[in-house]
């Protein structure tokens, strides 16, 4: 066998392990909280919005309002579980951990760190924001054949958030700062993306802005994994979650490049 | 060789625009199986040239080979061949102590066979073993630093690299770290450790590298350097402020040198002093006038050459 040095190349899935192993040791030390958060909060606006509004509004835009509400609560689930520990996570383990300093000292580089923890987040984020899925089946949802498309959906819009965390955790001056991201981007997605309303209501402006949010991609898949796929449109939908995603891991790999290596 | 530094530049821009150089045209080498103690204050630049040597800093001008690998180009083979023990705890607190070294080991690609027995010798190492399954939070600041060690040893590097390693922790865990330390050099590993601790650099160094603004100001054995700069004896004087300044005085028209230390005066070289001059210097034995003879170190060393203290 060649020396190590020899077969070391620019991108490396070692790395990507390193971190998943990591990973996996916490959450085995803290799947049951993890898990009653990640399940409990889409069943939560599940109930409320799908029976709450439900209730007033029956129909919306062809699909009962609950299984509406239900399909689109998966794209709110993947937002929050991916771009949450892509903020806080990446930030922490950078500024008081000072985790990556340790681990750029063994053969990785910062591109391969941003995969190690991005994919791990997308993963995670991308089955639990199944969840709602398997509510709303409790609750009279009767998916297609294409349902079992919606982890793949979920797992590639996870991607793209996560690393957007990844990204924002390193323009922040400080962990407080991630109000303005929380408040002034990510609020304002998840409510122009379709997930409780159709966006064919809301002024022409926002319109607009809902075409670019990645989240109405996501949810535009989701519901057509599960009540049925619109073959163009949704190539142009994984289309621009993929751009997306590699937009933000181009941002994310420089903005950590700029702050681990100097 | 396993590390050639020449004439390597790092600067830093501070908010208000001013370059510094933490490193300013450093020029060292570090030779297989040796153990060169980096020695300095805080802010000589030591932490800077460790980042240099894996990295994490990038030159701004100078070239770096370790161990036959041209850093920043060939980074990620140099630092297979190399371990890091920074001066900063960033150990993974959450995990136990096999948890945070089986992760380390697979970042250093270490072959699934061989993973078990791999961390099992670092445990050793560190005297570890019996903490093998204590998650690193609660674990004394002592074994903390040990687990550091561990975790830089754990692909069995060529080269290990120490920042400050034993920097705020008390005599005893001391103590320890240098036994594991000096087992380290005995094993034939290269090794370079910065630190402002004098007694260290002498207990545990072949050879030192002084390095003060940035740059080496003087290297050798601890023996060499301070047989060459302050002599083998040293005469401190305590006493009035008025008697100090005459001591020091009459030393340097006798061309001695002195180094100031609080409320003391040291006369180097002091096996050199004239008998006369020696009647004069012990010649106030009123006023609380103490002198004490010992031997030579590091410290007088350091000080002749730049006026700073180090520890």
């Amino acid at each position: 066998m060649r020396p190590l040095t020899e077969r070391l190349r620019a991108f490396e899935w070692a790395p990507v392990r390193g971190v998943w192993r990591r990973e996996l040791a916490l959450f085995r030390r803290y799947w049951a909280s993890s898990s009653f958060a990640s399940l409990i909060e889409p069943t939560i606006w599940l109930l409320a919005f799908g029976f709450g509004f439900g209730a007033l509004v029956g129909h919306v835009a062809g699909y009962r309002y609950v299984d509406f509400v239900g399909t689109g609560v998966v794209a709110t689930a993947t937002l929050f579980t991916s771009a949450f520990p892509g903020m806080f996570n990446t930030y922490i383990r950078r500024t008081y951990q000072h985790s990556y300093d340790a681990v750029l000292a063994a053969p990785v580089d910062v591109h391969e760190v941003v995969a190690g923890e991005a994919s791990w987040i997308a993963v995670k984020s991308g089955v639990y924001s199944c969840a709602p899925i398997l509510v709303a089946l409790a609750f009279g949802l009767r998916p297609g054949v294409g349902v079992i498309a919606v982890p793949v959906v979920t797992v590639l819009t996870a991607a793209g958030f996560a690393l957007f965390g990844v990204w924002t955790s390193t323009i922040v001056p400080s962990i407080n700062s991630f109000d303005y991201i929380i408040s002034g981007v990510l609020a304002p997605l998840f409510l122009v993306a379709g997930t409780f309303f159709p966006i064919g209501g809301l002024p022409g402006w926002a319109q607009t802005l809902a075409h670019v949010n990645p989240l109405y991609h996501c949810v535009e898949l989701v519901r057509h994994a599960v009540f049925g796929f619109h073959p163009l449109a949704d190539l142009g939908h994984v289309g621009a979650l993929v751009v997306f995603a590699a937009l933000m891991w181009l941002l994310a790999v420089r903005g950590m490049r700029r702050r681990l290596i100097d | 060789m396993a590390i050639a530094l020449r004439d390597v530049v790092k600067r830093y821009t501070d908010r208000d625009g001013t370059s510094i150089a933490a490193v300013d045209g450093l020029t060292l080498d570090v030779p297989d199986g040796v153990c060169l103690g980096l020695l300095g204050p805080n802010g000589a630049g030591k932490s800077t040239t460790m980042r240099l040597l894996t990295a994490q800093s990038l030159p701004d001008e100078g070239t770096i080979d370790v161990l036959g690998h041209e850093v920043p180009r060939e980074a990620k083979q140099a630092r297979a061949l190399m371990g890091v023990v920074p001066q900063t705890d960033n150990l993974d607190e959450e995990l136990t102590v096999r948890q945070n070294l089986e992760v380390f080991a697979r970042l250093y690609r270490v072959p699934r066979a061989g993973l078990r027995e791999a961390v099992g010798r670092a445990l050793e190492v560190a005297h570890l073993t019996g903490r093998a399954e204590t998650r690193v939070v609660n674990l004394s600041g002592g074994m903390r630093r040990r687990l550091l060690v561990a975790r830089g040893l754990v692909h069995s590097p060529r080269l290990v690299l120490l920042d400050e390693p034993t920097v705020g922790l008390d005599p005893q865990v001391r103590a320890d770290l240098w036994g594991l330390i000096a087992g380290l050099r005995a094993s034939g590993v290269t090794v370079l450790m910065s630190t402002h601790y004098i007694e260290e650099a002498e207990r545990l160094a072949d050879t030192c590298a002084l390095m003060s603004h940035g740059k080496v100001i003087a290297d050798g054995s601890p023996a060499e350097l301070i047989a060459s700069h302050a002599g083998e004896h040293v005469e401190e004087h305590e006493g009035s402020p008025e008697r100090l300044a005459e001591i020091e005085g009459l030393a340097r028209r006798a061309g001695l040198p002195t180094r100031r230390t609080g409320p003391t005066v040291s006369v180097l070289r002091a096996e050199h002093i004239p008998s006369s001059l020696a009647d004069t210097l012990a010649d106030g034995g009123s006023n609380g006038h103490r002198i004490l003879h010992r031997p030579a170190n590091l410290e007088d060393v350091f000080v002749m050459l730049t006026g700073e203290t180090v520890d």
